[in-house]
Parts: structure tokens; sequence; C-alpha cells
């Protein structure tokens, strides 16, 4: 449970908000980790390997 | 006799529905061998969120307002539709993103595509009015935030976002009703029509 506090200590979530501000682009950072997120775990799903997958393709 | 049975409405349908999608084609037993990818299971992911998010949000609505501000188990099953609606569009997302990429709608897939684009656009708007049902100072920043947009486009004569009990039914009677019903016949659609194969597959599935 300590650890979890300690975890949560890492991001202060006192104050402002942060912005990233690049032309028309506006968004939170927050929002920007998600969408950088959604990017790796859409690459890991088209490169990472699918468990069983060779056996199906021998078994064909 | 059998010439009357053979007409009713009933026997009609049923031989209709049953000759278009017999049970081994609704619940197969295996997949083609292209589906063996990560990147097939975020439309699976995304149904099994929008679960969890009904069956929480049937929690919620149980207890009311009061008990998810203040319980502790109210906060826990507040959290649980939230994180569970971050976790749907989290997959929605890449699931367009996959389908977008390997176009989807080959193979007289349209229809299946379609109803996936307005299921997107209707979970928005759910997650819009969830957003300003909350009962506090969050929704009401949002809200009052929203209302000028929205009035701007000329919605706000029969869609008032300052109307928290309009909001509430709309978040939880109108739209989940038409997200599981777009979702179910989405997912008949991939049924019928079979999971779209990638391009250079040529098992003839891709026609």
């Amino acid at each position: 449970m300590a650890f979890l506090w300690s975890l949560a200590s890492l991001i202060s979530l006192e104050g402002k908000g942060h912005y990233i501000h690049w032309h028309f682009i506006y968004l939170s950072v927050a929002n920007f980790i998600v969408i950088l997120l959604m990017v790796l775990v859409f690459l890991a799903a088209l490169f990472v390997p699918f468990p069983g997958r060779a056996s199906r393709k021998e078994s064909k | 006799m059998s010439t009357t049975i053979e007409r009713q409405w009933t026997t009609r349908l049923r031989k209709r529905a049953t000759g278009k999608l017999p049970p081994e084609k609704a619940l197969p037993d295996t997949q083609p061998a292209y589906v063996a990818s990560w990147i097939y299971v975020f439309g699976v992911a995304t149904i099994a969120s929008f679960v969890m998010v009904i069956l929480s949000g049937f929690i919620l609505a149980l207890k009311g307002p009061q008990w998810w501000h203040v319980s502790s188990i109210g906060h826990f099953i507040n959290s649980l539709h939230l994180w569970s609606v971050e976790i749907l569009f989290f997959s929605m997302v890449i699931h367009l993103w996959g389908k977008f990429f390997m176009a989807a709608w080959r193979g007289g897939r349209t229809m299946t595509w379609m109803t996936g684009v307005v299921t997107f656009l209707v979970s928005i708007a759910t997650a819009f009015t969830g957003y300003a049902s909350q009962t506090n100072f969050d929704s009401q920043w949002i809200t009052t935030q929203a209302k000028d947009g929205i009035n701007a486009t000329g919605a706000g004569s029969f869609f008032n976002v300052l109307n928290l009990g309009q909001m509430l039914m709309w978040h939880i009677v109108l739209l989940p009703l038409v997200a599981v019903l777009l979702t179910a016949v989405h997912v008949v659609l991939v049924r019928l029509k079979g999971v779209v194969p990638p391009f250079d597959d040529k098992t003839g599935a891709a026609k």
C-alpha cells in the first residue's frame, strides 16, 4: 500500500495543468501521453508475435 | 396446415435468419490463420471493456450519486466505470487504426465499417453525457464550457447540456441502448461477412 502511495506522489496533481502548444495544436500532457501509449500499443500489436501463430501455420 | 405454418412470420424469419447465419457461423470453432495476430484482439477488448462499463454503470444507477461521491465502495465503482471507459476508448481507437490501415470495408464489408464508425461517434456522445452527469465541479465546468459550442450548432434547442436530468437520461437510457444495438449489429455483420483478411492473403477470403 505504501508503495502505491509513493507512486501517486511521483506526479503532482496540485496547481495548473501542463499543456503542449504548437501552432494550432493545443493539448494536455496527460492526453499526449495517452496518444503516445496508443501508438506504442498499436505498433506492438503489429510486430509482437502472437502466441501459437507458428504452430497454427504448420497445422494448416 | 403445414402451408399455414410455412407462411407464419416466425417460421419465415427463423428460416431466413438460420439460412444466412447458421449457428456454426455465428459461433465458429476456428478462425482463419491470419486472425492469429494481436491487432485482431482489440475489437474483442473493446467489447470486454464495454461489458465492464455497463456492469459498473448498473451498480452506479442502483446506488445513486450520493453513494458514489461519499462511500469508499462508491468511489471504487465510480473509478471502475471511468477506467473501463478509458480502456474502451483506448482499445476502440487501436481497433479503428488497425481496421483503417487494412481497409476493413473490403469484400462487401461497408456496413460493418459504417456501423463501427457510427458506434464510435455514439460512444463519444455517451462519454460526454457521462462527464456532464457526474454531479460535481468537473461536470459543472465541462457543461458550462460546452454549452456555447453546442448551442452554436443549433443542437441546443433540443439538447441542453445544462439540464442535468436530460443529460443523465441520455447517458443511462438512450445512448447506451443505441450503443448496445449498434455493437450487436456490428458483431453480427462481422460474423456474416467474416473477419477481414490482410492485403497479401491469397486464400480467396479477400474477395
